[in-house]
């Protein structure tokens, strides 16, 4: 982070993510590419010969490199809540910050499916009157998800403004 | 009928009531009240009267439309019928019930002529069917004879006539102090109210066809309405009369002397000579663009294929869209006028179909000055602007730049345009980002506005106000990255976004949050919602 500006307004508070996202997203490549990549090897040794098996490697090297890449991902997805506005960092190639002044929020989404669920994750959108205001923060436990609900729509009426 | 103060009813917050809300609590009130139902009927029975004579006076006409939500559809087509009979009664009782109620509100039907809008679809049909198919229209035709076309035109008029007397019949619009209320449909009823206050133009247009029956269609942009809450169609007085009330109303005029005000005075801004949008279209490069397209294409195609049909179904679209693109665009932007009013800017336009847009002030989400590559040498620019909500988008087809920096100031006041020697280019190393276009893109941030410039040839100078932004995101891939640079995007409220591209990294960190910044306080700043309170 460059600090220049944000020292004049103080330090924001950065706040990862649960480790439960991390542990959940690592579990579903397991879950998709362990059953592709056993697939792949029984069935090609079976059928063409045990030289075609070493296209099972494919997934497998696919799983090993995503292991670590979303370790990776995990640790750059961060939000910090300011005095007037919110902060969502992300991003380790593709690096995006978004700022979101707390009154032009329109709506505050707190979501969870099934898998999250079962991991007690909730994800918290954002919408603003500009449908490219990308503003999410996915895996969150659900308590934390439901404060920053409650306390953005607080802020959020408290500094609202129109279009 | 006992009944809760008119206020109450509406729900204040939300837009618009959904037919079905309405029904069940009126069928709910008529449970509590079994005997007021005999009298909610005559009530129906005087309004329809009253609506048809449309001039009573407002205080005899009460808000209780909520009360005739209740019927069964089967009642609806009695309305008008038993109207005639039930008048005196209806008027009478409407008037003992309402003295408490503090606001009047008058129903209003549209046009007489409107029936008749629908009057071609039939026709189109026809004529759709007979150019798909047109050997079978032929058989077709030959097999008809004089009875069977008398016996079809017997009950195809009268039904389209029923139809559009119908719809016309179940069409009502009233103006309340802070809604307009429209109220449609026979099977399907449907209402919408439209708060006023949210409105960001508003429009007159009248059609050729419209334009010689003397009528005319009134479009409000709401952020969220869609295109049945138009009302169409009016008399021309009254349209214009409507729209100059409803800016006042939406501008926060008491509502005795809403529709007193009148129609606000205008000051002519800007007027496009003929000739001036001609030479402009000419020095488009779309134009010649489409027109070559059109001409090299189905000339390649017949030297390939020497198929009349294929070269027919690719010149004819090529074709269309050319004289879209020069002959449309002369037709719609013919003697374009920008004046300057109180409540908003006023746009006239068009040859034939002529349109009246109104802009009220304070609206505008982003400003784009186009500045394409032949009227440079003219100093001439286009103007577009994005209103949320809206569809128009064009403020000055062509302008010299003083005229239109001027006009702009007026849209955005207080903003001045800043030349290109104010935009801060990207650091030469961006040229590796985005070879020879780097040199186009341009950014400068004044006390009032965001401005970016994107293009090299066509170049586009792009301004938010900052009170306009929603959020704001800096994004920098791997390769920007290594080369130190980032883009820094403006998010508006008309789904826009304004990006500043290959600003430097660390000078984008720094404009990331000094623009947050600047747009949480540039609201506080900014025009009220009701401007001329």
């Amino acid at each position: 982070m460059e600090d220049g500006a944000e020292r004049a307004q103080g330090e924001p508070v950065w706040t990862g993510l649960p480790r439960g996202l991390l542990r959940m997203r690592r579990l579903l490549l397991v879950v998709w590419l362990g059953p592709i990549a056993i697939g792949t090897g029984v069935l090609l040794g079976w059928l063409a010969g045990p030289g075609w098996a070493a296209f099972a490697l494919l997934p497998l090297g696919l799983m090993l490199w995503g292991w670590p890449m979303l370790g990776r991902n995990w640790r750059s997805w961060r939000y910090a809540e300011r005095a007037d506005d919110l902060l969502i960092s992300r991003g380790v190639l593709w690096r995006e910050e978004t700022v979101v002044p707390y009154g032009r929020m329109q709506l505050v989404e707190v979501t969870s499916g099934p898998v999250e669920r079962h991991f007690g994750l909730a994800s918290v959108q954002l919408h603003t009157a500009a449908a490219a205001t990308d503003a999410r923060i996915p895996g969150l436990e659900p308590e934390e998800a439901e404060r920053l609900r409650d306390r953005l729509t607080q802020l959020g009426e408290a500094r609202s403004a129109g279009l | 009928m006992t009944r809760p103060a008119p206020g109450a009813d509406d729900a204040v917050n939300s837009t618009r009531n959904t037919p079905s809300a309405h029904r069940a609590t009126a069928e709910h009130r008529a449970a509590e009240h079994p005997a007021a139902e005999h009298r909610a009927a005559e009530h129906r029975a005087g309004e329809d009267a009253r609506s048809s004579a449309a001039e009573e006076p407002r205080a005899a006409a009460p808000e209780r439309r909520t009360d005739s939500y209740g019927d069964g559809v089967g009642e609806d087509a009695g309305d008008g019928v038993g109207s005639r009979d039930g008048a005196g009664d209806g008027v009478g009782a409407g008037a003992g019930e309402v003295s408490g109620g503090p606001v009047a509100v008058v129903e209003q039907r549209l046009h007489p002529v409107t029936p008749l809008r629908r009057a071609w679809a039939p026709v189109a049909v026809v004529i759709g069917w007979a150019v798909h198919d047109p050997d079978g229209a032929q058989r077709q035709l030959t097999r008809l004879d004089p009875s069977t076309l008398l016996i079809g035109l017997a009950v195809l008029v009268p039904a389209a006539v029923l139809y559009g007397f119908l719809t016309w019949w179940f069409t009502h619009f009233a103006v309340t102090e802070s809604e307009l209320r429209i109220r449609t449909g026979l099977l399907f009823r449907r209402t919408a109210h439209i708060r006023l206050e949210r409105i960001q133009a508003v429009d007159v247009t009248r059609p050729l066809l419209a334009r010689i029956a003397g009528v005319a269609k009134l479009r409000l942009d709401v952020v969220g309405t869609d295109k049945k809450d138009e009302l169409a169609y009016l008399g021309e007085g009254t349209a214009r009369a409507l729209r100059a009330e409803l800016l006042a109303r939406a501008a926060g005029f008491a509502p005795d002397t809403a529709q007193d005000v009148g129609e606000a005075p205008v000051r002519q801004l800007l007027k496009v000579p003929p000739g001036v949008l001609a030479v402009s279209l000419v020095l488009t490069g779309a134009t010649w663009g489409t027109l070559l397209a059109a001409v090299v294409v189905p000339s390649v195609l017949w030297i390939a294929t020497e198929s009349l049909w294929t070269v027919l179904a690719t010149a004819l679209p090529l074709l269309g869209a050319a004289g879209a693109n020069s002959v449309g665009r002369f037709v719609g932007e013919y003697d374009w006028t920008v004046g300057e009013s109180p409540d908003g800017l006023r746009i006239d336009h068009g040859l034939l179909d002529r349109a009246h847009e109104t802009v009220p002030p304070g609206r505008v989400q982003t400003v784009r000055v186009v500045e394409p590559l032949l009227w440079r040498r003219r100093g001439w620019v286009r103007v577009e602007l994005d209103v949320a909500g809206s569809s128009n988008s064009v403020l000055i087809p062509v302008a010299p730049r003083e005229v239109a920096e001027s006009v702009i100031a007026r849209v955005l006041p207080g903003v001045r345009v800043p030349d290109a020697a104010a935009l801060l280019r990207p650091p030469a190393r961006a040229r590796w980002c985005v070879p020879l276009w780097w040199k186009g893109h341009g950014l400068a941030v004044t006390d009032t506005v965001f401005a970016a410039r994107q293009g090299l040839l066509r170049r586009q100078l792009a301004l938010v106000p900052h009170a306009k932004v929603q959020s704001v995101r800096l994004a920098q891939g791997p390769w920007e990255r290594f080369k130190r640079v980032a883009d820094v995007h403006v998010d508006t409220g008309a789904n826009k976004t304004v990006t500043a591209r290959l600003r430097d990294a660390t000078e984008a960190a720094v404009l990331l949050h000094a623009q947050a910044e600047r747009s949480r306080t540039g609201r506080r700043e900014a025009l009220p919602d009701r401007w001329m309170v």
